[in-house]
This record gives C-alpha cells, sequence and structure tokens, in this order.
C-alpha cells in the first residue's frame, strides 16, 4: 500500500536513536524557576505578582491580555524573588517572574476536577483557556483561539498532529507510547468542542510503536490513526493536512478555511489536564538531544526551568558547546546561553559541537533546481533569494515569498550551500514592513 | 563554556550536497567514454583530452587572478568543460585549435557573464559552435578509429551523418550505410568527435547520473523522444529519403548531448515542466538541422537555442503553489 504524504520536501537522518527509546523521566525541580509573561503568540500576559509573594502551583502569575492571549501559571510553590527582564528564548531579555521552589510542589486548593460531560462548549474553551493551552509542536498558538472559528466556517475534521517530523526530537513519540488516554481525552473533549466526530491521528511510520500502541487504544473511541510516509516537513500544518485529508489551505489562509483543526498531541494531553484534573500548563515533555549531550533523554519539565539544569539532568555537556538550539535541527532557534528557561513551546533542546556543524561556505547558485524540488510549497526558492538579496521585495511577492513556511528544506538541500531560507525570510520582512506602510 | 556559540536562523544541519560533487560526478559519469575514445584514437584523443582540461582550468585560474576572486579550480566545473569540449571535437584537432576552444569556453562562454551559475550557454557548446564556423576544414576532418594494437593507421573517414548528407544532397537517396547493418555504431565503431563514438558507454554514464540523481528523466528522454518521433514520423513518410530514426539515436552526439550536454544545469531550466519543453525543442531542431540544415550535425545548434529560450521558459513555468485552490465557503 502507498503510504499518504505531501508532495516535495525531504528525509534528513532522523538522529531520533540518541533518545527514542528512552521513557519520560521526571526532572527534578531547579534552584530558581525563570517564567516569562511571554510564551505564546499573541499579546504576552500582564503580571500581576509582586517580589515577597507566595505562590502555589498553578496559580495564575500573569494575567491574558486581550482575545489571543493567555495566562501564565507559577509552575510550582515558592516566594516570588523577582520580578524583572529576564535573558528570553526570543534572544533578548523580556519580563519574567523569578520564583524560588519552597520544595512542597503544592498545587493551588482552588483548582477542581471536572467532568468534561457537565460542561457546554463555551465552558470547556474557558477552562482550557484559563489553564493557559497553547500548541505545543512549538508554535504556542493559544488553543482556545483555534477552537473558536467564526460561524461562516465549517469544521468537519479535526487532525492531531504526532508527527514529530523534526529529527532528534522524540518528545511526541515518548508521549504516544506512554499517555495515550491522556491524548485520547484531550481528543474526547477536543472534538466536544468543536461539535464534530471526525478525528485523524497523523503518526510517521518511523514511530511504529506508537502506531500499534494508539490504533488499539483508539478502536474504542472512534478515532482514525493514519500511517504517513516519514517525509519532512510532514509536521507542518500545510503538509499534515494535505497528507491526511488531500485538502489545501488557501494561500494566505488557516486550516479552518478547508474545514480543518489541527492540535499537536502534547496539546491535546494537556487540554485533558486542563478540564479533567483543573490543571494549567505548568509543565511539559521535551526531549534532551544532540552530540553535544553525554546523555540524551526525554525530559517532564517543569516551565522556566534554565537549559543548564537540563543539560546537568543529562549528564552534563559532551565537549565544548558550539550552538544551543531550542526546538529542532530544522526550524529550532539558537540561544545565547544555557541561562535561558524552558518555556512552553520547549520541545527540545540540541546541542551541537563545533564540529557538528556544516560550514562551508555559500557558492553561485548553478541552478539545479533541487531546492524546487523539496519546496513542500512548491516555490521557487533560488529566485525568490535571489529578488531578496537585491532588495527586489515586489519581485519577491510576486513569487509568493509570503506563503513560504520556512522549513527549511531549501537551504539543507542546497549544493551551493546558499542561505536561501534566511533570504525568504529577509523578503518576507520587507513585504511585511512595505504593507504596513500602505 | 570559553569559546562563543554560534547564532543563526535555521536550519542548523545541512546535506552534504555540494557543487564539486556534483561535478565530480558528472566527471565520473564521463570516465568510460573518454576511455573508450582513447582507445579508438589513440594518442591523438589524449593529446584533445589533456589540451582541453589543462587548459580550461589554466584558463579559469589566469581570470580568478586577473579578476582577483578567489580559486574556483576545486569545484571541478572546469575540469568538466574541457571534458566535455574534448569529446565535442574531432581526434585530429590540432592543439593550437584546442587551447583556443579551451579559452573561449572558459573566457567567452563563461567567465565574461561572471563565471559558474552565470553564463547563459553551454560554454563547451560555444567553444565548440566557435570553431566549427571559424575552422570548418579541420573541424570536419574526421578519422576513422584504429584501436590501440589493432595494427590500423588513421584514416580519413567521414561520419555517418556527414556520408548520409552528402549522398542524399548528391542523389536525393539515402547511402546503404544509413539504411541496414548500422547497428555497429552502437558499439562505436564510426569516425566523429571523440565523445560521439560510443552510444552504449554513454549511455551507461547516462544512466549512473540518473541513479544519482544528479540528472532527472526529463531532458535526456524529452529530447531523445523527440528525436525518435519526428525523425520516425519522416522514415515513415519516406524511408528511401530519411533514415531510420535509429540511426539518428546512435549516430552522432545524440547521446551526449541529450544525457550530458543539455541537462548542463546553469544553462536548462530548472522546473520539471520546463525541461521537459526544453528537451522537446532540442529534439525538434536536431532532427531539422540534421535533415534539412546546411550542416550534418544539429545537436550543439539546438542545444544552444534551447539555452537562449531558457529563461524563457522559466517565466512560463513557474509551479502552481500549494494552496491555489478554490476558498472553501
Amino acid at each position: 500500500m502507498k503510504l499518504k504524504s505531501f508532495s516535495g520536501g525531504l528525509h534528513p537522518p532522523d538522529s531520533k536513536e540518541y533518545s527514542a527509546h528512552k521513557p519520560i523521566e521526571r526532572c527534578p525541580l531547579p534552584e530558581e524557576l525563570i517564567i516569562p509573561a511571554a510564551q505564546h503568540i499573541g499579546a504576552p500576559a500582564d503580571i500581576c505578582v509582586a517580589v515577597g509573594d507566595q505562590v502555589k502551583k498553578g496559580q495564575v502569575v500573569a494575567n491574558a491580555k486581550g482575545f489571543v492571549s493567555v495566562p501564565i501559571h507559577a509552575s510550582t510553590s515558592g516566594e516570588v524573588i523577582a520580578v524583572e527582564p529576564r535573558l528570553h528564548p526570543m534572544g533578548r531579555e523580556l519580563p519574567a517572574v523569578v520564583i524560588k521552589p519552597d520544595g512542597l510542589d503544592q498545587w493551588q486548593e482552588s483548582l477542581r476536577q471536572n467532568d468534561p460531560e457537565q460542561f457546554d462548549v463555551e465552558g470547556l474553551k474557558n477552562l482550557i483557556r484559563d489553564a493557559g493551552i497553547v500548541g505545543m509542536g512549538g508554535a504556542t498558538f493559544p488553543a482556545h483561539v483555534k477552537l473558536s472559528p467564526p460561524k461562516e466556517k465549517t469544521i468537519d475534521t479535526l487532525i492531531l498532529n504526532g508527527v514529530e517530523c523534526e529529527p532528534f526530537l522524540t518528545a511526541d513519540h515518548r508521549l504516544m507510547l506512554e499517555e495515550s488516554e491522556r491524548i485520547i481525552d484531550g481528543i474526547n473533549i477536543l472534538r466536544k468542542v468543536l461539535g464534530i466526530d471526525k478525528a485523524i491521528i497523523g503518526i510517521e511510520v518511523n514511530k511504529p510503536d506508537a502506531i500499534e500502541k494508539l490504533t488499539s487504544d483508539c478502536a474504542p473511541h472512534n478515532i482514525q490513526v493514519q500511517p504517513l510516509k516519514v517525509r519532512y516537513p510532514q509536521g507542518a500544518e500545510k503538509q499534515l493536512i494535505n497528507a491526511c485529508t488531500g485538502r489545501q489551505v488557501p494561500s494566505g489562509g488557516l486550516p479552518m478555511d478547508c474545514g480543518v483543526v489541527v492540535q499537536n498531541v502534547g496539546t491535546a494531553a494537556a487540554i485533558s489536564d486542563a478540564v479533567r484534573l483543573g490543571r494549567p500548563l505548568v509543565e511539559r515533555v521535551a526531549t534532551i538531544t544532540g552530540p553535544g549531550i553525554v546523555e540524551p533523554k526525554n525530559l517532564r519539565i517543569t516551565i522556566g526551568t534554565p537549559l543548564q539544569y537540563l543539560v546537568d539532568q543529562c549528564g552534563g555537556l559532551n565537549g565544548e558547546p558550539a550552538k544551543i538550539i531550542m526546538g529542532g535541527p530544522m526550524m529550532g532557534q539558537t540561544q545565547l546561553s544555557l541561562d535561558v528557561p524552558a518555556i512552553r513551546g520547549t520541545s527540545g533542546v540540541l546541542l551541537f559541537r563545533d564540529e557538528d556543524l556544516p560550514k562551508k561556505p555559500a557558492g553561485p547558485c548553478i541552478r539545479c533546481g533541487r531546492c524546487i524540488g523539496v519546496c513542500p510549497i512548491h516555490l521557487q526558492p533560488t529566485t525568490i533569494a535571489a529578488y531578496a538579496r537585491l532588495e527586489m521585495i515586489d519581485e519577491a511577492e510576486n513569487y509568493n515569498a509570503l506563503d513560504c513556511i520556512e522549513c527549511g528544506c531549501c537551504t539543507y538541500i542546497c549544493p551551493a550551500t546558499l542561505p536561501l531560507v534566511q533570504s525568504i525570510r529577509h523578503a518576507k520582512g520587507g513585504i511585511m514592513a512595505k504593507r504596513r506602510k500602505i | 563554556m570559553e569559546n562563543p556559540l554560534y547564532l543563526s536562523s535555521s536550519p542548523h544541519i545541512h546535506s552534504g550536497e555540494t557543487t564539486d560533487k556534483v561535478m565530480r560526478l558528472v566527471i565520473y559519469a564521463l570516465l568510460p567514454a573518454t576511455a573508450l575514445s582513447i582507445y579508438f584514437f589513440g594518442l591523438p584523443a589524449l593529446s584533445v583530452l589533456l589540451i582541453c582540461t589543462l587548459g580550461c582550468m589554466a584558463f579559469e585560474a589566469l581570470s580568478c587572478k586577473l579578476m582577483k576572486q578567489p580559486l574556483t579550480l576545486v569545484d571541478g566545473s572546469a575540469a568538466l568543460t574541457g571534458i566535455l569540449l574534448a569529446l565535442n571535437l574531432p581526434p585530429s584537432t590540432p592543439w593550437w585549435m584546442s587551447l583556443l576552444g579551451a579559452a573561449i569556453a572558459i573566457l567567452i562562454g563563461k567567465q565574461i557573464y561572471g563565471g559558474l551559475g552565470y553564463n547563459p550557454f553551454n560554454p563547451a557548446l560555444v567553444a565548440r559552435v566557435v570553431l566549427l564556423i571559424s575552422f570548418p576544414v579541420q573541424m570536419t576532418s574526421w578519422t576513422a578509429p584504429a584501436p590501440i594494437g589493432s595494427g590500423l593507421d588513421a584514416v580519413t573517414a567521414a561520419t555517418p551523418l556527414g556520408e548520409m548528407k552528402t549522398a542524399v544532397m548528391l542523389t536525393g537517396k539515402l547511402p546503404e550505410m544509413a539504411t541496414s547493418g548500422f547497428g555497429n555504431y552502437f558499439l562505436g565503431n564510426m569516425a566523429g568527435s571523440l565523445g560521439e563514438v560510443s552510444a552504449l558507454v554513454l549511455l551507461l554514464g547516462g544512466f549512473f547520473l540518473l541513479f544519482k540523481k544528479v540528472i532527472s528523466w526529463h531532458i535526456p528522454i524529452s529530447f531523445i523522444g523527440t528525436v525518435l518521433i519526428i525523425g520516425g514520423i519522416f522514415w515513415l513518410l519516406d524511408p528511401s529519403k530519411y533514415p531510420n530514426p535509429l540511426f539518428h539515436l546512435i549516430t552522432g552526439g545524440l547521446i551526449l548531448g541529450a544525457f550530458f550536454m543539455a541537462t548542463d544545469m546553469v544553462t536548462s531550466p530548472a522546473t520539471d515542466k520546463g525541461m521537459l519543453i526544453f528537451g522537446c525543442g532540442c529534439g525538434l531542431l536536431t532532427v531539422l538541422i540534421r535533415l534539412f540544415g546546411g550542416y550534418p550535425e544539429g545537436v550543439s545548434f539546438a542545444i544552444l537555442l534551447m539555452n537562449a529560450c531558457t529563461p524563457l521558459i522559466d517565466r512560463y513555468t513557474r509551479p502552481k503553489i500549494y494552496g491555489q485552490v478554490e476558498q472553501k465557503a
């Protein structure tokens, strides 16, 4: 049988063998937790605690500001020892609440266990928003916003993203293997919120154990497990929708424009906790890995734990680190230091040594066309990049630069080692700046 | 941590594909045909090969030095141009013509536009055509193969395509060699330029490139397919005047051109659809020149003419992007 997939893309070496077989371990609490007010796409939350305050685990420390925003919670009990700008994974100092754990890890008393059956759609959405649930694949888009499509959009399919197509990352894989009941419970809640029946979990066939486990566990729930061909970037929303349903999200549109809502499997698990246990999003599973780590692991981390502490839990550094990446090697962000905290969108921490980094200088484009072949949007990356280098922003726009999902396949494959996606990002910035001016 | 950390935007890994690897694979694919040409034509072939290859590399180094640019010999493209040029020349080419060809290929065909990646025309073919037009006598005096150890002397002979053209022009009929028993040309037993002599080993090299995914099937298949179809139509119309399409296939430079020259990435379209149009255009022009043109062989001219169309083809074959669909109401 031909496996479902999308057109374009490529298959970089998985490098998942570092951590795929390691069960999730709970990472102990560090000396201090750094909890930034900005951990999601949208307006940063408003900090509502002061230095000296005693906080409980799950207590709101920053309130949501507007609809596309979520509250931020204390991820353990303890004392607020600072409210100040701290180095953020985004690369600059941003407001954060610093908590010194008291070691008791006590939940706030007012948090209640709920029965999802007793809530209506709005009630469930409020629970999800108040728990600070965001897309946990790394995009951190507030979940309740995706679950509130305008009336004129008909949603008929819920897709769960269990693809984890980024090399090295295995957190979702382990979650699917070890905690399928949380994921399935979250899917049932999501279906109730959306008022639909159809749910598909997309998983690539390089995780046969997860496919087998979920297929048997999902059988009584009418949830379809869809095995997919191994192909990056299948975990990108648009590609996953295409692979699972054959539909395409219209250019410039959202998944809801083709009747689909996509949520990460980790997000589904967090939604289950939020509704059934009343517990906000204060921890997540992340893969700490790479050749620069002595013993790669999948850790259940408390939000706000500094990366240095996570590295220490994994046997420390293997050699001198040259690049610290939050997320995967294809789309992750490089970090200024190991002092930054892991946040809600931290799916992994990847350490490379100097010898692990590609360093060939860029040469001239030989028009081999490989970037066109691998582009999952079917753009002409080398053409857009050439326009971008010449600051010909209108031409780049005309070649659909804004449709680029920045997956990095073009740069990865380029034999001239040209920074193609980087140039396209530059063009996208220019196009957006021009549109703001008009 | 003593050393500073690298900060960069993603991606942070690379496939390891490089331009020099691509060039090296094409050179490997040409080695069997190169070796066979030396076997058939002996020392003269070797000297043409050496002068062209070393000449191209020397002119490449010279232009880098003159333009104060880093030396680009390591990317292998100059050596490849040299080998391709040699394979497009008769074995009897005098040394000064080989050297002149190398200079034309690198200086006028390539570096004047800015070097690798910027030349609109295939450099080796530019050189071949300049030489052909400037020195028609030397460029069309061929020798019959005299395999090393066979004891044969190199004797002047016509290429199969040349013999056919002369006969058709004089008598209006195909000569006998073009109607039957031309199968042994497949193994290279014919007069011609270095790289025209063996269809078989060139095909092996071409399949190697396809297998290694250095080239895609689109250009060679559409090029050769068009020659077979258009050539076949004429043959069916009048088999006494027009040759069997298989004669088109195994004589002359069709296979060399379709697998190694037309597929030059710099000068051919970048999309699948564009490559198909490009290949069909090359095939059509080749047959028209062979059957109705003044020159017996048309592959070089066909590819150069289509090179000129490449920007136009690219402009009209932009792929349909993901999401260009009707918005669901």
